[in-house]
């Protein structure tokens, strides 16, 4: 099974450089601020989310994964209008479950990381759905072929994006 | 217990974390308004993490900027020639335009004042550069590199030239939020331009602005412009915000939804202006346009009235040319047609007949009626009748009838302008005058003036005052009524206040 770590070498954590893991963040979020200036599709892509989701499935540590999304969303959340905590939980929920998927599958091949990423986009979307719609009583309109779009092109950005994060990570076993 | 934990941990931590979240959602979301500032720890962080954000892209703003202004200012310059020559004909274009508009644009203040309607017109603005989004479909918001520092505050106006975009939310020292038109939080109020509909302009869940719960109305057609109006106390009224697009209808009533096209484009916005301040009276450049359009439009009239043909035949003998009317003795007033001087005067000619007051029902104008106005309407008739050329008789008639007034009028407008000098040295004019007993019984000015300033034509002495019954009085062919009565008090008061 190609999707199931097999091997000590793929089960085994890798670590960041404490200056990655404050840059990278913030660098998601100015160039998501940026990039969707300049070019105005360029929103489909969460670069936070990407993020997000990189730490999960290489930290494989469910508890700083989820504060790790939960910071990253509050942080997203300022940026907008809305109320702080709307992309704090549903990234919190998504570090959570990166971190624990990736314990158990292989997260070094690319097709696990583009169809987890695949899924994790969706999941996100049902969370804010959930969030907005049904807790806060705030207008969300689900449109499934703009979400399966949505889906499909973070999942192609995060193959390219994890495979530069890689080159800045280091093994801890 | 402690394996519960140490068991759970990790779902425990996700559920604390939730619970912290939605809980602090909670607290947000119960502020009475909706849109109302946020708490100081909310905006706390807000504050922190836009101060971390914006920095690095001020500096890559400020980068791609530079560089796209080095190419386009000092590269990239093909054309420029041909298209400076093209925007002064739009410039020559827009001034004519701006002729026409400033006098709507009189009427249009005189009509607020007469309805005590308080125009706001945009006083001051501040330039600002766009740095960001919020780079969320769900937030429709933009980052701008002007704050507090700047004089910003919420709830401002951000417009470009073509629309509006949106306005301030959040304010921070040096950036601001500015929350765009097409956000579903947002509301503007507006009216479509044609059929005068207004209604709330929001965002949709696309992020398009639509025109919320419009009654269906058969007359909104795509394309027809929409307005802000001034409803809001946010959008100064009569900025552009879009077209229409289409009309959907609502799916939750019988009314309709009228998705806009709006003015500004809202995917690539770099520089934005921002209203601060508003006012009552017309900006001071604003009143300067307006004063240079109506220099340039006073220009373009008379070189419009030079174009024209003129009752004044340049080519015509000097005693046929009929003497100007004095237009600056009230240029409001609405002047008679005068009728043209007849050939052969007869009994049924508007001078000779008397006035109304002086008929008796059924009866008819005997001759010796007749030969009493003859004799009475002095040398104007006898003048015609003596040979004087038609075209010169009403300045003649006019100067009999309001006693001697217009006759100085003529001569005033003769001495100011060359053009019309040798007019009144005309037989015609100079017996009509000396006739006339009116003129000699109304004042002492006239006749004696009136005679010998043509016959002087480089004397400088205008008399506009004399200028005025002309114009104000009608009544030209009609010598007996008129010259003891209306004219002689008017030119009267007129030399008395003068």
């Amino acid at each position: 099974m190609v999707l199931m770590a097999s091997s000590r070498h793929e089960v085994g954590a890798k670590s960041f450089p404490l200056v990655i893991y404050i840059v990278v963040p913030l660098l998601a979020l100015g160039l998501q601020s940026l990039l969707s200036l300049h070019f105005s599709r360029f929103d489909l892509i969460d670069l936070p989310l990407l993020v997000t989701i990189y730490y999960g499935i290489t930290q494989r540590e469910p508890v700083s994964a989820t504060m790790v999304g939960a910071l990253i969303g509050i942080a997203q959340d300022a940026l907008t209008h809305h109320a702080l905590g709307i992309f704090g939980i549903s990234k919190a929920v998504i570090g959570y479950m990166a971190a624990s998927l990736g314990v158990r599958v292989d997260t070094e091949n690319h097709g696990t990381r583009l169809l987890l990423t695949f899924g994790f986009t969706l999941a996100q979307t049902a969370v804010l759905w959930l969030l907005q719609r049904d807790m806060l009583g705030q207008q969300f309109a689900w449109h499934w072929f703009h979400e399966m779009v949505r889906a499909v092109a973070n999942a192609l950005a995060a193959v390219i994006l994890f495979a530069l994060l890689d080159l800045t990570r280091r093994s801890d076993y | 217990m402690e394996s519960f934990f140490s068991r759970y941990r990790n779902a425990l931590v996700l559920i604390a974390i939730l619970l912290v979240q939605v809980i602090g959602l909670a607290v947000q979301v119960r502020r009475p308004a909706p849109n109302a500032a946020d708490g100081h720890g909310v905006r706390l962080i807000r504050s922190w993490v836009v101060g971390l954000v914006t920095p690095p892209e001020r500096l890559l703003h400020a980068t791609g900027h530079g560089i796209r202004g080095f190419w386009t200012n000092y590269v990239d310059l093909i054309h420029v020639r041909q298209e400076n020559k093209n925007l002064k004909s739009e410039l020559d274009r827009l001034r004519l335009e701006e002729d026409s508009i400033a006098e709507d644009a009189r009427q249009g203040k005189r009509l607020q004042v007469l309805l005590g309607f308080q125009e706001k017109y945009v006083y001051k603005t501040v330039a600002a550069q766009v740095i960001g989004t919020s780079g969320t479909e769900q937030s429709q918001v933009l980052l701008i590199d002007k704050g507090s520092h700047e004089g910003i505050k919420p709830d401002m106006a951000v417009i470009t030239p073509d629309g509006i975009v949106g306005k301030t939310r959040d304010v921070f020292r040096h950036t601001s939020q500015v929350l765009e038109i097409s956000d579903p939080t947002s509301g503007a109020g507006v009216i479509l331009e044609k059929t005068r509909i207004r209604g709330v302009l929001r965002g949709n869940s696309w992020g398009q602005p639509e025109i919320v719960n419009v009654s269906p109305d058969e007359r909104i057609e795509r394309g027809e412009a929409v307005l802000t109006s001034g409803g809001d106390a946010i959008y100064p009224r009569g900025l552009a915000v879009g077209s229409v697009a289409r009309v959907m209808p609502d799916p939750e009533g019988t009314l309709v939804n009228v998705l806009i096209r709006p003015a500004a484009n809202l995917s690539k916005l770099e520089e934005v202006l921002i209203i601060t301040d508003t006012g009552g009276e017309m900006p001071p450049q604003a009143q300067q346009d307006l004063s240079e359009a109506d220099q340039a439009e006073q220009k373009a009239s008379d070189v419009l009235a030079e174009r024209l043909p003129s009752r004044m035949d340049p080519n015509a003998p000097p005693d046929q040319q009929e003497a100007p009317e004095d237009d600056s003795a009230d240029e409001g007033a609405a002047r008679p047609v005068k009728p043209p001087q007849a050939l052969h005067p007869d009994r049924y000619t508007p001078a000779d007949t008397p006035p109304a007051t002086e008929l008796v029902p059924g009866q008819k104008i005997t001759d010796a009626q007749s030969s009493a106005l003859n004799g009475a309407g002095n040398g104007v008739t006898n003048a015609a009748a003596n040979g004087a050329v038609a075209p010169a008789k009403p300045a003649v008639s006019t100067s009999t009838s309001t006693g001697t007034a217009a006759g100085t009028g003529a001569s005033t407008k003769q001495a100011s302008s060359p053009k019309t000098k040798p007019k009144t040295a005309s037989p015609a004019t100079q017996a009509g005058v000396k006739e006339n007993p009116g003129a000699k019984a109304s004042g002492k000015r006239g006749a004696p003036s009136e005679t010998s300033q043509p016959q002087t034509p480089q004397s400088p002495t205008p008399k506009p005052e004399t200028s005025q019954p002309q114009s104000s009085q009608p009544q030209s062919s009609q010598p007996e009524t008129s010259q003891p009565q209306a004219p002689q008090p008017q030119a009267s008061a007129r030399q008395g206040g003068d």
